[in-house]
């Protein structure tokens, strides 16, 4: 059923953007999924997923609560794992290395492509040991030096240095809704990631620390590759390049932004957007 | 008419008073007097408390107070030859011989003027029954009928019924507090009675303990020593050796089932060692003085070391396995609270189980979990028949947990059986260490409760 609605999309939609026959260059593709289907227990959440996500670009993960979009993020570092009951199937390449390869570290991979989570969960210690906690576990750094340059240089790119720099030694529970959101992610570039996985990370922020954020993810963008999954769709026009609108655990398309939110391919897609569901 | 009766009478009133106020109340609707301010039940309700509780409280009163009057009145009708010359312990005997001779249980044959008064006093107690059960019942009747008149339907019964079940909660929980002062009063009484004949400082910092006191004058070691320190040390050697067998141990296996077991086997595991918490401390003593303290003079003795039979470590040893389920289902609930956001926040950064589990997990459960140990240390302290049946008698200062040590509550335990003197340092000691222990188990108790309330804070 999937594949026709799938088919039809592909007819229907002018997005560039073509997964399973890629048009863009194979180098331009920093993960793929192929396939992705998920089951919790005997209820399959997805039902073959199919996506590319290009280098330093910012893809937004957008659709109605429960389609599967957060599902579908955690799939791509392995964050399902630890979830009771739950199965992966399909391909999630990383570089072209299946991340589901048994032979391959979990560890690794999680370490290449970051998090940042829904609810700031910094860790009960002080600002500068949250930042330093991903480096020190990897064995990214020598000495205390490059430590503390890590530190300083992660916290000035999530843009809470100037906020910080006198009380790195505080706890990191003790800082506002926004700064501890920065300060996750800050913690989530100090291991020098790829890929940053970013689950509806404003949903718990007040608007002027949304604003800060999305700032941040514009920034971020030079660097890094980004999946953003929001509700809010001004956001994912604001910071994403191109959108992918999941339904009922479908992918219904994917295009570059401007098109989904002008000219979207799919009726439900337009629906969506307009607010006639979700 | 007898206490039960009245009381039985009472309730018959008080939920009769709930039946006819409850009808009242939908009688006032049915007549189309507007609309009720509380729900028929709360009607109901409202004129049984006033039928049962003030009568209820009088009865109650009446069962403290009403047979001291009736015997102060006996004792007043008595001839002033027979009373006025009697010291008052010398009342009280004579009271209880009346009390006997009415009962029916007295010695031989009295003389005529108890024999007088115990029948007054048979007489009297049923008379004043009578009265006042019916006084009662009357009373709890004219509140009944008087609650129903008072009901109309913007009565506020709802919010009285619960104001009374306000007060009864409050007067619960001032009972269990009230307990408490009375075991503290009643403890310092007795220990300030010890302190009379031996000194406070003597008894802390004393070096020897020995409360065989003499009973005749020429007797050897006539004169006890009463210096807890061995004591007190006895108690903390092997609380110690618990706590290095339970600490480990149940944090270990507290962070196996929160972090690493499945659910089948959480579900397996986790009962079995609550199972463990169940068994009576004598069982425990059983299984110390069978099984371990063999074990540990075996061991000893391969080791070529000499092994008092009530050895310090096998009492330790049985009571750390006691502490295990305790430690480590506190511990397991505390490692549960922490947020799971904070597992997948490590987990996102590529760290492993155990990395998160020491790193995070751990130092998150921190507070909660030093809150568990010392909950655990101040049950050891006060734990009494592993170490009565497992620990010697002799107070040692020593540090070779293969010698006997006693502790506290042993010592409690040992002074306070068989027949025993109140008047003797040797009884009266015991209060004194009870004293001492309720001091050390409290502080532990407060210093563990502020360190889990603060780690309550950071999450909630």
């Amino acid at each position: 059923m999937f594949k026709e609605e799938y088919a039809l999309m592909q007819t229907a939609s002018p997005a560039p953007n073509t997964p399973a026959t890629a048009t863009a260059p194979m180098a331009d593709v920093k993960m793929s999924a192929r396939q992705v289907r998920v089951h919790y227990g005997d209820n399959e959440a997805l039902h073959g997923i199919d996506v590319d996500i290009r280098r330093n670009e910012v893809l937004a993960l957008i659709g109605p609560s429960g389609c599967g979009k957060s599902t579908f993020l955690r799939c791509l570092n392995r964050m399902n794992d630890s979830i009771e009951g739950c199965r992966v199937s399909g391909s999630v390449t990383l570089d072209g290395v299946d991340v589901y390869d048994p032979a391959l570290d979990v560890v690794q991979i999680r370490a290449r492509v970051g998090m940042v989570f829904q609810k700031p969960n910094p860790f009960p210690k002080s600002i500068y040991d949250n930042v330093c906690y991903g480096p020190r576990i990897h064995g990214l750094t020598r000495n205390r030096t490059e430590l503390d340059e890590v530190v300083e240089t992660s916290l000035r790119r999530a843009g809470l240095w100037e906020e910080v720099k006198d009380r790195l030694a505080a706890p990191g529970t003790g800082l506002s809704g926004g700064q501890q959101q920065r300060l996750c992610i800050a913690r989530a570039i100090a291991v020098s990631p790829e890929v940053i996985l970013m689950d509806e990370p404003c949903s718990a922020l007040d608007p002027i620390a949304t604003a800060h954020i999305e700032e941040l993810i514009d920034e971020l963008r030079r660097n890094y590759t980004i999946v953003i999954v929001t509700h809010n769709m001004q956001q994912a026009a604001r910071v994403s390049r191109r959108t992918a609108f999941f339904h009922l655990g479908n992918l219904v398309e994917t295009g570059d932004t401007e098109t989904i939110f002008t000219n979207p391919g799919d009726q439900r897609t337009q629906d969506y957007i307009t607010g006639r569901f979700g | 008419m007898s206490f039960s009766l009245t009381l039985g009478v009472l309730l018959l009133l008080s939920a009769a008073g709930y039946w006819v106020g409850r009808s009242r109340a939908a009688n006032l609707v049915a007549r189309g007097s507007g609309r009720l301010h509380s729900l028929p039940s709360y009607h109901g309700f409202y004129v049984a408390l006033w039928a049962g509780i003030p009568a209820f409280v009088l009865l109650l009163a009446w069962g403290v107070a009403g047979d001291r009057i009736v015997e102060a009145l006996v004792l007043a009708g008595l001839p002033d030859a027979q009373t006025a010359t009697l010291t008052n312990s010398e009342r009280a005997l004579l009271l209880a011989q009346i009390r006997n001779e009415a009962a029916g249980i007295g010695f031989g044959t009295p003389e005529p003027f108890v024999a007088a008064a115990a029948e007054r006093l048979v007489e009297l107690r049923s008379f004043s029954a009578w009265i006042v059960s019916a006084a009662l019942i009357a009373g709890a009747l004219a509140a009944l009928a008087w609650a129903l008149r008072r009901l109309a339907p913007d009565l506020r019964t709802r919010n009285g019924v619960e104001r009374t079940l306000r007060l009864a909660m409050a007067l619960c929980s001032a009972l269990a507090i009230l307990t408490t002062l009375g075991i503290v009063l009643s403890l310092i009484f007795e220990a300030l009675r010890f302190f009379a004949r031996y000194s406070p400082l003597d008894f802390l910092f004393g070096l020897q303990w020995s409360p065989q006191t003499a009973i005749r004058e020429d007797q050897v070691g006539s004169s006890g020593a009463f210096g807890a320190l061995p004591v007190v040390w006895g108690t903390l050697f092997i609380s110690l050796i618990a706590m290095l067998v339970a600490v480990p141990v149940g944090l270990m296996s507290a962070v196996y089932l929160a972090e690493y077991a499945t659910p089948r086997v959480r579900s397996w595991v986790k009962p079995v060692l609550e199972i463990l918490a169940g068994i009576p401390t004598v069982v425990y003593g059983f299984f110390a003085i069978l099984t371990i303290a063999p074990l540990v003079r075996e061991a000893g003795v391969t080791l070529g070391l000499s092994v008092a039979a009530n050895s310090a470590l096998a009492a330790g040893l049985v009571m750390g396995l006691m502490l295990i389920p305790f430690v480590s289902s506190l511990s397991d609930d505390v490692i549960n609270a922490v947020p799971q956001s904070l597992r997948d926040g490590a987990a996102g950064l590529g760290a492993t189980r155990s990395e998160t589990v020491r790193q995070v997990v751990l130092p998150a459960a921190l507070p909660g979990i030093v809150g568990a140990v010392l909950l655990a240390l101040s049950r050891a302290i006060g734990e009494t028949m592993i170490v009565v049946m497992a620990a010697g008698l002799a107070a040692n200062l020593t540090v070779n947990p293969f010698e006997a040590v006693t502790t506290v509550t042993v010592q409690i335990v040992s002074n306070l059986t068989g027949d025993t003197e109140f008047d003797s340092a040797k009884t009266l000691s015991a209060f004194a260490l009870g004293l001492l222990l309720f001091c050390v188990t409290l502080c532990l108790n407060v210093i563990a409760l502020g360190i889990v309330k603060r780690y309550r804070e950071i999450y909630d």
